[in-house]
C-alpha cells in the first residue's frame, strides 16, 4: 500500500509541476465537439453508479471506475 | 444481506467530476429491475444536484433495494428470503478558481448490514485546461450482524485511494487514466455462505462447513479510457480495466459503446462489456475434507468466471411546457442482458452424481433501467 501512496503523490506532484508553461494544443475554440454531451464520460450519473453496483456485486473486481467515481468492497 | 451490503461507495459520485466546472442543476428520479440467477432486485433511485453562486453545489442521493432471493446458494444451503436496503447520501462542492473539492457522506442500511461511507477529493484543471487531475480518499466503516444469531457482531474497515486523470488529446478524442488502492480490514465474507467438503458419510458425498476469509484484502485497479467523436455526430468509447489483489485474483474487463443521436431529441447507446477473472487461492468448488486449510471460500463472486454484457439504450430529450421550472427533461430506458459463465463453481441442484461432476453453473440477467432527468 505504501508504494500506491508514493506514486499518487508522484505523479499529482509530476502533473502539477510547470503547468502554466504548456501551450495547449487544442484551442479553447476547437473544443466544440468535445462539449457535446454526447462526449461525456458519464452523461446520466445515477444510472451508470447502478450498473456499476450490479457488476462489483458478482464479480471479484472493484474499482478503477473512472468518471462515475470510487469503487466497493462488494463481494 | 452482505451480497449487496458494502456498495455505499458507488454513490458517492460527484467525487471526481470535471474540474473547472460544477455539475448543472439536475434531478434524475430512476426505477431499476434485476432478474437473474433466482434473485430480483427492484426500487427506486433520486439523486438530485443545486449549485450556488456558481462556486457551491449541494447533492442528495436516495436508493432502495427490494430484494427477492432464491438464489443457487439460498436454494442449496438455506431458505429463500426478501429483504430491503436503503441508502441515503450527501454531498458538497466547492469551486475556487481551476480547483473543486468535494466531500461526501452516505449510510446504506439492511437488517444486517450497516455501512457509512465518506470521502473526500480535489479536482484540478491544468495545461490549459487540457487535462483534469482528480485525487480522492474513502473511508467506509461497515457493521455486520447475522440474523437470528444476536451474539455475533463484526466491523470492516475500509480505505480507497485514487486518482483520476481526464486528458484532451486532439479537437475529437479524449483519454482518460484511473487508478485506486483498495484495502480492507475485517469480516469480508458473508455470513450464511458455507463451503462443500468430501464427506463419504454423507448420503450425498458431500457436507458443508463455514466460510473462512482472511480478514485483510488489498486491491489495485487501473483503468484506461477513450472516447472519439466520429466525422458525423456520434461517439465511439473503448475501456480496458485491469485489476489484482492480494487475495489472488486478477480480472480483465473490456468494453466498447457506441452514442448515435438522432435529431435533437434522441439519442441511442449500444455496448458490449467482457469481464474474466480467476479464483481466489482459497477458493475450491469442493474441498478434500473438513477444515482441509485455514481459508475456505465457496463464494461464486471468488470463482473462476466471465460475464459478457450487451445492453441497449434510448433517450428521448423534451421541453416540458407544463413544467416552467425545468429548462429541459428527459425520458430514458436502458435494457441489459448479462451473462454468467463460472469455470469451477457447480451447479448442486443437479443430484445423483459423483461430488464434483455436477455440471457448471450459468444464468443470464436482465437488467432495466427507466429514468426521468430534469435540469431547472
Amino acid at each position: 500500500m505504501k508504494p500506491a501512496r508514493l506514486a499518487l503523490v508522484a505523479l499529482f506532484l509530476l502533473a502539477t509541476s510547470g503547468c502554466s508553461r504548456l501551450e495547449p494544443w487544442v484551442k479553447p475554440y476547437e473544443r466544440e465537439n468535445l462539449a457535446d454531451p454526447i462526449m461525456a464520460w458519464d452523461r446520466d450519473p445515477v444510472s451508470s453508479s447502478y450498473i456499476l453496483h450490479v457488476y462489483e456485486s458478482r464479480e471479484g473486481s472493484r474499482g478503477a471506475a473512472g468518471g462515475v467515481g470510487g469503487g466497493c468492497g462488494c463481494n | 444481506m452482505q451480497l449487496i451490503g458494502r456498495i455505499a461507495l458507488i454513490f458517492l459520485l460527484p467525487l471526481t467530476a470535471v474540474a473547472g466546472v460544477l455539475p448543472d442543476d439536475r434531478a434524475d428520479l430512476m426505477y431499476h429491475y434485476y432478474d437473474g440467477g433466482g434473485v430480483t432486485i427492484d426500487g427506486p433511485s433520486l439523486l438530485v444536484r443545486k449549485k450556488f453562486a456558481e462556486k457551491y453545489a449541494v447533492n442528495a442521493s436516495y436508493y432502495v433495494d427490494m430484494v427477492s432471493s432464491a438464489s443457487i446458494d439460498v436454494i442449496t444451503t438455506a431458505s429463500p428470503y426478501k429483504e430491503e436496503r436503503t441508502q441515503y447520501g450527501v454531498g458538497f462542492e466547492y469551486l475556487r478558481g481551476k480547483v473543486t473539492y468535494a466531500a461526501s457522506f452516505s449510510n446504506s442500511s439492511e437488517n444486517d448490514y450497516n455501512a457509512d461511507t465518506a470521502s473526500l477529493s480535489i479536482s484540478q484543471d491544468m495545461f490549459g485546461d487540457l487535462t483534469t487531475v482528480s485525487l480522492f480518499f474513502t473511508r467506509g466503516w461497515d457493521d455486520v450482524s447475522r440474523r437470528g444469531d444476536d451474539t455475533f457482531g463484526d466491523q470492516v474497515d475500509r480505505r480507497i485511494y485514487g486518482v483520476d486523470v481526464s486528458q484532451i488529446a486532439t479537437k475529437n478524442l479524449i483519454l482518460g487514466l484511473s487508478f485506486e488502492t483498495i484495502t480492507e480490514e475485517g469480516f469480508l465474507n458473508n455470513p450464511y455462505r458455507q463451503v462443500r467438503y468430501v464427506d463419504s458419510d454423507s448420503a450425498v458425498g458431500y457436507s458443508y462447513e463455514a466460510e473462512r476469509y482472511p480478514r485483510t484484502r488489498t486491491g489495485n485497479a487501473l483503468s484506461l479510457r477513450g472516447r472519439w467523436y466520429l466525422p458525423y455526430r456520434a461517439a465511439i468509447e473503448g475501456e480496458y480495466r485491469f485489476y489484482t489483489d492480494t487475495w489472488d485474483i486478477r480480472g480483465q474487463t473490456a468494453e466498447v459503446s457506441y452514442t448515435h443521436p438522432l435529431g435533437e431529441e434522441w439519442t441511442f447507446d449500444v455496448h458490449y462489456r467482457f469481464y474474466t477473472q480467476n479464483s481466489a487461492e482459497f477458493y475450491s468448488d469442493l474441498f478434500p475434507r473438513q477444515n482441509f486449510q485455514n481459508f475456505l471460500a465457496r463464494d461464486k463472486e471468488l470463482a473462476a468466471m466471465t460475464s459478457s454484457t450487451l445492453g441497449f439504450g434510448a433517450a428521448y430529450e423534451f421541453k416540458p411546457g407544463h413544467l416552467d421550472f425545468l429548462s429541459k427533461a428527459s425520458l430514458n430506458l436502458r435494457y441489459d442482458r448479462i451473462h454468467f459463465d463460472y469455470d469451477d463453481f457447480r451447479d448442486l441442484r443437479v443430484t445423483g452424481v459423483t461430488p464434483g461432476t455436477e455440471p457448471l453453473y450459468k444464468f443470464d440477467a436482465d437488467v432495466i433501467r427507466f429514468f426521468f432527468s430534469g435540469w431547472f
